[in-house]
């Protein structure tokens, strides 16, 4: 009794692990882990930081919570774009930190198996794919899957 | 039943460092006042206090040295040693080997190996300071004597015990009772009286109804024994019969008895043994301040109570406006603006009197500076007195636990370079013992604590010299003395001739200066060349909340602390000089102030370029001035501190966020760091103005 509840108590850990929120940037698809997301929120006014980079766009009330938000356009090296009725903020949790990552908007939730998922391409020249965990094919998707801890990690944030 | 006793022993440590902290207060006094009983007695409950819940909760180092420390504060109790320097000097290290080992239990560890060392010195000092002085305080028929003098002084004591029924509710073991007075002799009989438990069906299980009757065969003294008794003592009967005393012409027996109602005068004095006080006396009852560092917090009652009732009223306001908003009609617009503004004063009151739970008094932190003073005076050989003032000024706990160390290096600062030798000291007139005077008073929503000596003051010459040396200024710069003392707070400053161990490293002067910072503080220097010099601590009341004025650059809002403010207006624009073209310059009242601009700062470009058309406030940090060119000031307000890095991380020039009540946030600017941060530009501004 007690293994078989153990048994599928794993199971169903395991299925939480792989499943993805995925959410575009310009037209490619990126995806954090779920169990990361706290909530997802319509993007308001955030307050700006003086001399963070550019990527930083400020800090917002989380109700309570003075919240860094993060643009990951800027981050990336996209073209920055108006922000619009679909833009949101993705909240997650880093360690004990909470960040909001500004994203174009977000997909699916997905739910991807071990052999789906390969290691991050090496692309040359100064393209740096340090920051992705590695990427994901479900049909004809390819989804980028980031590393938060490499992102909005504390190396970036606490300097 | 298992009983957990983590919470009880956790309990007891932090109430063992009180302990421990009037142990020492009260050695300190002692050498001032040798001959006050009621000190004596206060150090040694709070000595028996810490050995009996060291037993109870199986703290076995802690009872056992604890104990040694007691015998040799009983000789002093009972006047047969006296508490000369070394006897002092002893007791303290004794004091502080105590706190060693509560420290090690509480971390589970083992007992430091000078343990074993110091207790062979306080059983060697026991054996001897004895010895020597017994005799000439034995006046009188005082056969039952303590002390180690000889084998011959045993005697046999019958002891009828009846604890009071209550005793179970207390939390008391009458056998840690039993087995501590079988460590104070050879218990010969000891017989249980289980005559008054009553008939099972009226029985309670948590009453006490056995007492004993013991005979012991002892060496000490009655009071000994009796303190054995301390804990049990309320609501119980004790009685000690001495059944003979050998070789003497006491009368055969004397009966002392112990009532609640005579506590502080044992009777049976009428009998020839006289029986020091060991009762507790209200006095007792006082304890010291809450020590530092732990993470509980003592409140009374009283301010709990005003908060309940500040809550009552609280509620009683809201559902006054719940009613008014459910039941609205235009002519109640009255009735709820007065009902919001009720409820407006009663969140004011509750968040003063919340505050005020966290205040606790500075004197908590003062008290181990008398302590140090001697020492570091033993380590000079100079003679200090260390004076303290305002020690029931209020403060955060949070910022009086921390300006812990800032004060320390002060103190030792003083100590070390401040108080002159007693050669020079004489030789400049002064008298021989130099005075630190260590004060704290509370003015305008600030708290100032002072560290003055009168002493030497500062050397502005060496101090030019070695900033000269260090390139921390030129040859020809013509400082006043106050920008050259400000330089002692440079990292890696130090004149002192010779490193001692204590101060000298040039560590130690920009910690302080940091630490007081991190607390939204400033030190400032007053020092006159021969005469002393005073180091000035100014500090927020309260770090969670802060006293702010609102301001505008472009479309933010910033607040700036008022502690950190002089002054504000509207700049002329001839007040306004330029030098290389870059620095700027504003002049204030014939004063020349570097002019930072905060939208060049922090880089903001929808802000008033024109200072004609914006505002000037002058403020301070870092011991300097200057103008902080800002756009607009919306108004003054308390806000409620939110740190930055708990998700983010430090900025320099900003110390913290608060929540607007549009929900927005904005940031508090942190005025040293806004300096530092301005600092190439400022440094050019500043050399070209002196």
């Amino acid at each position: 009794m007690s293994t078989t509840l153990r048994e599928t108590g794993g199971a169903s850990a395991a299925l939480d692990n792989d499943q993805f929120l995925t959410f575009r940037l310009a037209s490619e698809e990126y995806a954090v882990p779920i169990l990361r997301v706290q909530e997802i929120k319509g993007y308001s006014a955030v307050t700006p930081i003086p001399n963070a980079p550019s990527y930083i766009k400020g800090v917002m009330n989380l109700r309570g919570t003075v919240m860094p938000v993060l643009d990951l356009r800027a981050k990336f090296g996209f073209e920055a774009t108006e922000f619009t009725k679909f833009t949101v903020i993705i909240v997650v949790n880093v360690g004990a930190k909470v960040v909001g990552l500004v994203v174009d908007g977000v997909s699916d939730v997905l739910k991807f198996d071990h052999d789906a998922i390969e290691p991050p391409p090496t692309l040359g020249g100064d393209l740096d794919t340090s920051h992705l965990t590695g990427m994901a094919k479900q049909g004809e998707r390819l989804v980028a899957l980031l590393d938060l801890e490499r992102i909005v990690g504390l190396e970036s944030l606490s300097r | 039943m298992q009983i957990d006793l983590t919470p009880f022993r956790q309990t007891f440590l932090d109430e063992s460092v009180e302990h421990v902290a009037a142990m020492e207060e009260g050695l300190l006094s002692l050498e001032s006042r040798p001959d006050d009983n009621e000190l004596l007695n206060s150090i040694f409950r709070a000595a028996h206090s810490i050995k009996g819940g060291a037993g109870s909760f199986g703290f076995e180092d802690v009872a056992h040295f604890t104990h040694s420390a007691e015998n040799l504060l009983d000789k002093l109790r009972n006047g047969e040693i006296r508490a000369e320097r070394a006897l002092v000097d002893l007791l303290l290290r004794a004091t502080d080997m105590i706190k060693l080992l509560l420290a090690a239990a509480r971390a589970n560890e083992g007992a430091p190996g000078e343990m074993a060392t110091l207790l062979a010195e306080l059983d060697q000092r026991l054996a001897h300071g004895g010895a020597a002085l017994a005799a000439p305080l034995s006046a009188g028929p005082i056969a039952v004597a303590p002390s180690a003098v000889s084998s011959a002084a045993e005697r046999r004591v019958t002891i009828h015990f009846t604890p009071s029924t209550e005793l179970f509710h207390t939390g008391m073991d009458p056998l840690l009772v039993l087995r501590d007075l079988a460590s104070l002799g050879k218990i010969v009989r000891a017989e249980l009286d289980a005559e008054q438990i009553p008939i099972f069906e009226v029985l309670e299980p948590e009453s006490c109804h056995l007492s004993w009757t013991l005979e012991l065969a002892t060496e000490a003294n009655d009071a000994a024994l009796r303190d054995v008794f301390l804990f049990v003592e309320d609501g119980a009967r004790l009685e000690l019969t001495t059944a003979n005393a050998p070789d003497t012409l006491a009368p055969p027996a004397h009966a002392a008895s112990v009532s609640p109602a005579q506590h502080a005068l044992p009777a049976g004095s009428a009998g020839a043994t006289p029986v020091p006080s060991s009762a507790p006396t209200p006095a007792a009852a006082k304890r010291p301040a809450a020590a530092a560092e732990n993470a509980s917090i003592r409140v009374g009652v009283e301010k709990v109570d005003q908060l309940i009732n500040l809550i009552g009223e609280l509620v009683i306001s809201q559902s006054m406006v719940t009613d008014v908003v459910n039941h609205f009609t235009p002519d109640r617009l009255q009735q709820l603006r007065e009902s919001v503004l009720a409820m407006q004063r009663n969140t004011r009151d509750l968040q003063e009197r919340v505050m005020a739970v966290r205040m606790v008094p500075i004197g908590s932190i003062f008290s181990r500076y008398p302590r140090m003073v001697r020492d570091l005076s033993g380590t000079f050989g100079k003679s200090i007195r260390l004076e303290l003032e305002g020690e029931e000024t209020e403060l955060d706990k949070g910022v009086v636990e921390k300006v812990g160390d800032p004060l320390t290096h002060l103190i030792r600062n003083s100590c070390d370079h401040g108080i002159e030798t007693r050669e020079k000291r004489l030789a400049a007139g002064k008298s021989e013992e130099g005075v630190i005077k260590l004060s704290a008073f509370t003015e305008g929503g600030a708290v100032y604590v002072e560290i003055s000596d009168d002493g030497g003051g500062l050397d502005t010459e060496r101090i030019r010299r070695k900033a000269v040396e260090k390139g921390l200024m030129r040859q020809d710069d013509t400082w006043s003395d106050e920008q050259i003392h400000q330089l002692i707070f440079q990292p890696a400053f130090s004149t002192a001739e010779k490193v001692t161990d204590v101060s000298g490293r040039g560590v130690g002067m920009d910690v302080v200066k940091k630490n007081v910072e991190a607390l939204g503080g400033t030190v400032a220097i007053h020092s006159q060349r021969g005469l002393g010099a005073r180091f000035r601590i100014k500090l927020p009341l309260t770090l969670a909340i802060l006293d702010g004025l609102t301001l505008s650059v472009g479309r933010q809002m910033y607040i700036l602390p008022l502690v950190s403010i002089v002054e504000s207006f509207r700049p002329r624009s001839e007040s306004l000089k330029t030098v290389l073209g870059r620095g700027e310059l504003m002049i204030v009242r014939s004063e020349s102030l570097p002019l930072l601009r905060l939208h060049r700062i922090f880089g903001i470009d929808d802000s008033v370029q024109d200072p004609s058309k914006a505002l000037v406030v002058v403020v301070e940090g870092d011991g300097r001035r200057v103008a902080l060119l800002v756009d607009e000031l919306c108004g003054q307000q308390q806000v409620v501190i939110k740190n930055l890095d708990a998700n983010f991380r430090r900025v320099e020039g900003v110390m913290g966020a608060t929540i607007m009540g549009d929900g927005r946030i904005a940031l508090i600017l942190d005025v040293p760091g806004l300096i530092r941060l301005a600092g190439v530009a400022n440094d050019v501004a500043l050399a070209a103005a002196s």
